[in-house]
């Protein structure tokens, strides 16, 4: 169902919508309201970064839209699915389809060598074994690690392991790509050599990316919107101008 | 996830920790073993007793008899089934048509007669019996003097040791010890012994019986009868001794002279059931008052009964003691199964504490398998499989284990038994069923213990758990 190419999303069209969106839980006596009556709209191809320092929710709602998480309240409906309503099971399946991953500490698998934890998610989504080696040799190629695919994540620099982790993110050809603060465990250069990856990955297959940041400077040159969020709550949008004129996509108005 | 990808992923992460798998792998192995080792011993020493029991011909034989012989004899009660007014007559055909039925070795007549033999012109009335061919494994001639008959049709006889000290005129006082066999054996080993018996021949036209010796055929016909009497001699060969006690014999074995079967039959030496069955004795076919057929095994007797009575005769076997012999090893077998269970189970909370340590350990990598899409069935089959496959691996080296725990103390009994000059004995048997048995209870057991640690593992919150360093 989600395999197609992601360029299909016609321009403009609605990728990420969230309706007073809540997800509060309790640590010991006291709730905490992690998102709280978040409302927001992300148009297919549209590049967004969640801004806010830490503890503002940006991580939580970056979960909520991922299907890592469920809404206390609230709905989140991500290309035509509520999430909230979905099973566990569909969830899986929308995680492994709909949704490509990045984290700040990578998450890599380390028993696994870089070609077998871009191959993890085939396995979950059954792709036949002799169609998986040119697809990861694919994705590979793409970041620039082909040559490296035999090692194992210790073996290999923060950036290298982050341009694994995208490899992975994007070797079902998801239509959305989450990036929980991508960059924060690198260097600046190196940080630059993956956003531009992660830019290339906007424009060239025209994949939605949401990447949650605290560093201004990097979502003001990558994204197209910024979205501020304090305390659970949006508080603020704005756009960027150059950004989106190179990505050519309309919306993301705030 | 398909099979082939979920086993590479299970052993992959089994080779991740290999000290700890292998630690509760072996675990495991010790567990089958023990249980495989307890089993094995339980059907070998069940094997060596079949073996025994089937060597005793006690408890392979079935005596069948037709439902007319019972009738006021008072022996055992009819039960369902015709009136003995119409059951079949035991001749012949019957005898072939149950020698037919499944796992009956061979049904052969009952032949038992009183007559004269005369030794060394002594005349001696005594009870002889004809015993089939098969008879020569019968534990009881293991300790016989000369040999057993050298075909089922040659004029030759074996006596018991009571016999043959009467034929040698040496009665020894009551209390007496023992005599020697071999003394008694030497002095009439190869001696001839003549029969004298009654013949019965069809009532036209008797026909010569096979290897007699026609002698004085002083024709004594019962005036009416379907048959006629004849006195007839035969010559036999003492080619035996054995050294049994009548008295604690039975069936067949329960007489002093032994002839071999076709001689017997070809004798047509009246019977005192023939008298009984003149008024049946449609033609010269010969009719039996019993016939003992053979089952291939012990167990299979009551099946062989059941059929034999379904066709309208009378069985009787000493099934009752073996029934609680096999009771005896159930009860024996249950045992040794749960004694033997007992270290797979401590085993089994081995997987389960391996696992369970296992989902801390790889916490972080069960959110990261979450998060890229793998499902709660993806992240409980691969706990599943890792069980699985402990148990596969534990089961397959605790049957060798097993087994060569059985061949070692097999091994060490038998040196021992050698040295106290006692018979060897094989009473230890990995049968296949066990192994296969003994593995897919490994594995079950491993499953099982794997449904508390998988089902956990698939429950995790993958927020949580991407969040645990």
């Amino acid at each position: 169902m989600t395999t197609a190419p992601a360029i299909s999303a016609p321009p403009g069209s609605v990728a990420i919508r969230s309706e007073q969106l809540c997800r509060h839980y309790r640590m010991g006596e006291t709730l905490i309201r992690a998102v709280d009556g978040v409302s927001l709209e992300v148009h297919a191809g549209e590049f967004v970064a969640l801004l806010g320092s830490s503890g503002s929710g940006k991580s939580s709602m970056l979960n909520l839209i991922a299907g890592l998480d469920r809404p206390t309240s609230g709905t989140v409906v991500v290309q035509d699915r509520d999430l909230a309503k979905l099973s566990r099971e569909e969830l899986a399946k929308y995680r492994l389809h709909v949704v490509g991953m990045v984290f700040q500490s990578f998450n890599l698998i380390p028993s696994m060598t870089l070609a077998e934890n871009v191959e993890l998610p085939l396995r979950f989504a059954e792709v036949e074994r002799s169609r998986r080696d040119s697809l990861v040799h694919e994705a590979l190629d793409r970041v620039g690690l082909r040559a490296r695919k035999d090692h194992r994540p210790s073996e290999l620099s923060g950036g290298e392991q982050q341009r694994a982790a995208l490899a992975r993110a994007l070797i079902n050809r998801p239509r959305l790509l989450l990036a929980d603060e991508p960059t924060g465990n690198l260097d600046s250069h190196t940080g630059t050599e993956i956003m531009d990856l992660v830019r290339e990955f906007n424009q060239q297959l025209g994949m939605t990316v949401v990447m949650v940041t605290h560093e201004r400077a990097l979502a003001e040159r990558y994204a197209r919107r910024m979205i501020f969020l304090a305390d659970g709550k949006l508080v603020d949008q704005s756009l960027n101008g150059p950004a989106s004129a190179q990505s050519g996509t309309p919306g993301g108005q705030p | 996830m398909k099979l082939p990808d979920l086993t590479e992923l299970a052993l992959r992460n089994l080779r991740e920790s290999v000290l700890r798998n292998s630690l509760t792998t072996i675990g495991i192995s010790v567990g089958v073993a023990s249980l495989v080792a307890m089993l094995s011993l339980g059907t070998g020493l069940q094997q060596l007793f079949s073996r025994r029991l089937a060597k005793s011909g006690l408890f392979d034989t079935v005596l069948v008899s037709s439902r007319r012989e019972l009738r006021g004899m008072g022996r055992e009660e009819e039960r369902s089934g015709p009136t003995p007014g119409e059951s079949r007559v035991l001749d012949e055909p019957a005898r072939q048509e149950i020698e037919h039925l499944p796992n009956v070795l061979e049904a052969y007549p009952d032949i038992r007669f009183i007559t004269e033999l005369r030794y060394e012109d002594k005349p001696h009335l005594t009870m002889i019996s004809a015993l089939p061919s098969s008879a020569k494994s019968n534990d009881a001639f293991d300790t016989m003097q000369g040999s057993f008959f050298s075909s089922d049709t040659a004029p030759e006889v074996i006596l018991q040791k009571s016999f043959a000290e009467e034929l040698l005129g040496r009665t020894p006082p009551l209390g007496a010890p023992e005599p020697n066999v071999a003394e008694l054996a030497k002095p009439l080993l190869g001696k001839e012994l003549t029969m004298l018996y009654n013949q019965r021949a069809a009532a036209p036209s008797p026909t010569p019986p096979l290897h007699t010796n026609e002698a004085t055929s002083a024709d004594s016909s019962i005036v009416g009868a379907a048959y006629s009497v004849i006195s007839r001699e035969q010559k036999l060969r003492i080619v035996g001794i054995s050294d049994l006690d009548v008295e604690s014999m039975r069936g067949p074995m329960r007489a002093k002279v032994f002839l071999p079967l076709r001689l017997a039959q070809g004798l047509h030496v009246m019977q005192p059931a023939d008298l009984r069955e003149i008024s049946h004795a449609a033609s010269d076919q010969p009719v039996y008052s019993s016939i003992s057929l053979r089952v291939k095994n012990p167990t299979q007797v009551q099946a062989v009964e059941d059929a034999v009575k379904k066709m309208g005769f009378t069985a009787f076997s000493i099934l009752d003691a073996s029934r609680s012999v096999q009771q005896v090893f159930r009860v024996l077998y249950a045992f040794l199964g749960i004694f033997g269970s007992l270290a797979l189970a401590v085993a089994s909370i081995g997987i389960v504490n391996t696992l369970v340590m296992a989902i801390l350990e790889r916490r972080r990598e069960i959110g990261i398998m979450k998060a890229i899409g793998a499902s709660d069935g993806d992240v409980k089959l691969l706990f599943f499989a890792e069980a699985g496959a402990m148990g596969i691996l534990g089961g397959i080296v605790g049957v060798v284990l097993g087994w060569a725990i059985g061949q070692i103390i097999n091994f060490g009994t038998n040196l021992w038994l050698k040295s106290q000059s006692l018979p060897q004995e094989h009473f230890w048997a990995v049968p296949w069923w066990l192994v296969f048995f003994a593995i897919g209870f490994a594995f079950l057991v491993s499953l099982i213990s794997g449904l508390y640690p998988a089902g956990r593992a698939a429950r995790l919150d993958p927020v949580q758990a991407l969040r645990y360093e």
